[in-house]
């Protein structure tokens, strides 16, 4: 894969990855730059090194999350962490504890770092201020979800060398996508222009506030388009009377193979879980075209590349 | 990354010239050739491997000199070992992780480990637990290009350039063309920078 064309930092300076809202295009690309060592181990006969000997993560689950979870435990076992998985489910917190006192318990057990995921916004930045672990925001209610945007910039830089002027549609509910909104502001830091492209009910009010173009129609979202990111439909958000149905959401925003043919070079990706036959079509998941499987073997290495950086970040007396 | 000479550090010797640098890797070279076996007229069963940032361009230099003189094409590999250290956690500077490039099978294979300089063995430690979780190598052998001593491992060097004993404060600088404004080995000693006011 050729070197991303932005200028890299040398140092990571941050003690937690709340969101890309936080960082500049230089420490994007020492992430994407790490990863592609780290994506490299992932090809060798041991796909593990001893980098983070000792150090204890701990996955901090309040939401379900099969694939984040389970990428962000490889990469910490890839690394040789240590490991404490934490879900609500039959957890302390269905019996009533704050997040604080989950936090300052956590803490008690003296884990270095916490990958978080909550359905509240903000939860990874209160955690950040009240405990002493390093914080990775894995998805926090409809804000961010930092390291599948920079899986999925890293997969872009897989097929292009450059971000600069590439033409990304994200095509979907936005409005409740955290998956788009860190999307956008690493693709906008990278060069690429991004369309927003869904049904007025699942766009934001000012959208184009963002930096990003907006339509509703997916013909011209797709138009001259590189690369099309769909975002997975919630379907349990059905009873919202948001789209009057799945079926007219797929015949009017669904990627079919007819948009394939028409544009030649487009690529699909996709955050997953796919609802097949609702935001893409069957045929267009199982597509030459789609790099969604491409997505998921480097969330790990990306995954691999913040915990490094994190872990052996400057340590400036935070 | 590489760079030119730290300003607050106080040169005590220049070690080797570009003339120096230039016999002592032709010697060397013969020191490896003459450990291949000489029914491997390919090199096939050999390879060397550099060690990043600077092992890397004295590795390409023996594979030049051995392939000019020798016509043997040797594999060449390029290893970081920033994820195998000990120390990943206890520096000030985080280490940018560098490339690891291995195009050949090691397993089966004699391996050069090629550095600038050994000093404590800690990272060629490091650098034989990363070659051994890529395969199983036939050997393992250590070429320096500078062994100033003060070793914190039982580790010993195959191929030396230049034996120089030092004292804890000195630092063995090699300058490459490749990558620095000049070419040559200094024995300096970092002082304590006085700030600026």
């Amino acid at each position: 894969m050729p070197a991303t064309q932005q200028e890299t930092a040398t140092q990571w300076p941050h003690r937690h990855l709340l969101g890309l809202a936080g960082c500049n295009a230089a420490e994007v690309s020492l992430i994407l730059e790490t990863a592609k060592e780290f994506r490299a181990v992932l090809e060798r006969p041991i796909r593990r090194v001893p980098t983070l000997r000792g150090i204890t993560i701990c996955n901090l689950f309040f939401e379900p999350s099969t694939r984040t979870r389970l990428s962000f435990e490889l990469a910490e076992k890839r690394l040789s962490a240590d490991i404490v998985n934490f879900s609500s489910k039959g957890s302390s917190v269905s019996k009533g504890e704050s997040l604080l006192d989950t936090a300052r318990n956590i803490e008690a057990m003296k884990v270095d770092m916490v990958v978080v995921r909550h359905r509240s916004p903000g939860v990874p930045h209160f955690l950040g201020r009240s405990t002493r672990a390093q914080i990775i925001n894995a998805g926090d209610g409809q804000h961010e979800h930092p390291t599948q945007a920079l899986l999925d910039l890293f997969t872009l830089y897989e097929h292009h060398r450059d971000l600069r002027g590439l033409r990304i549609a994200i095509v979907g509910d936005i409005v409740h996508s955290r998956v788009a909104r860190s999307n956008i502001l690493g693709l906008r830091m990278l060069g690429a222009h991004v369309t927003v492209c869904g049904p007025p009910t699942l766009l934001p009010h000012r959208a184009d506030a963002l930096g990003v173009r907006v339509t509703h129609r997916l013909d011209e979202a797709l138009e001259g388009c590189d690369v099309v990111m769909a975002l997975r439909m919630q379907l349990e958000r059905q009873n919202l009377s948001l789209i009057p149905s799945i079926r007219e959401y797929h015949a009017l925003y669904g990627i079919r193979p007819d948009h394939l043919r028409r544009n030649v070079d487009m690529l699909v990706m996709h955050p997953g879980p796919v609802n097949r036959g609702v935001e893409l079509a069957s045929e267009v998941v199982d597509h030459e075209r789609s790099i969604i499987l491409d997505q998921v073997t480097n969330g790990v290495a990306v995954r691999m590349a913040v915990l490094y950086l994190l872990a052996t970040a400057e340590q400036r007396g935070w | 990354m590489c760079t030119g000479p730290h300003p607050d550090l106080f040169v005590k010797a220049r070690l080797m010239d570009e003339d120096d640098l230039e016999r002592t890797l032709q010697r060397m070279a013969r020191q490896i050739v003459e450990l291949m076996d000489p029914d491997d007229q390919s090199g096939r069963q050999f390879a060397l491997v550099g060690m990043q940032t600077r092992g890397v361009h004295l590795a390409q230099r023996l594979k030049t000199i051995i392939g000019d003189v020798d016509d043997v094409d040797l594999a060449l590999g390029v290893l970081d070992v920033t994820m195998y250290r000990d120390d990943v956690r206890q520096r000030l500077r985080q280490r940018v992780v560098r490339a690891t490039r291995i195009p050949f099978d090691v397993t089966g294979r004699h391996l050069v480990l090629i550095d600038d300089v050994v000093y404590t063995g800690r990272t060629v430690r490091a650098a034989m637990d990363a070659l051994m979780d890529i395969g199983r190598p036939a050997s393992i052998r250590l070429l320096t290009l500078v062994d100033r001593g003060l070793r914190e491992l039982p580790i010993r060097a195959d191929f030396i350039g230049r034996t120089v004993p030092t004292i804890a404060g000195e630092e063995i600088r090699v300058r490459l063309s490749e990558c620095d404004s000049q070419e040559g080995v200094w024995l300096v000693e970092r002082r304590a920078v006085t700030p600026t006011p």
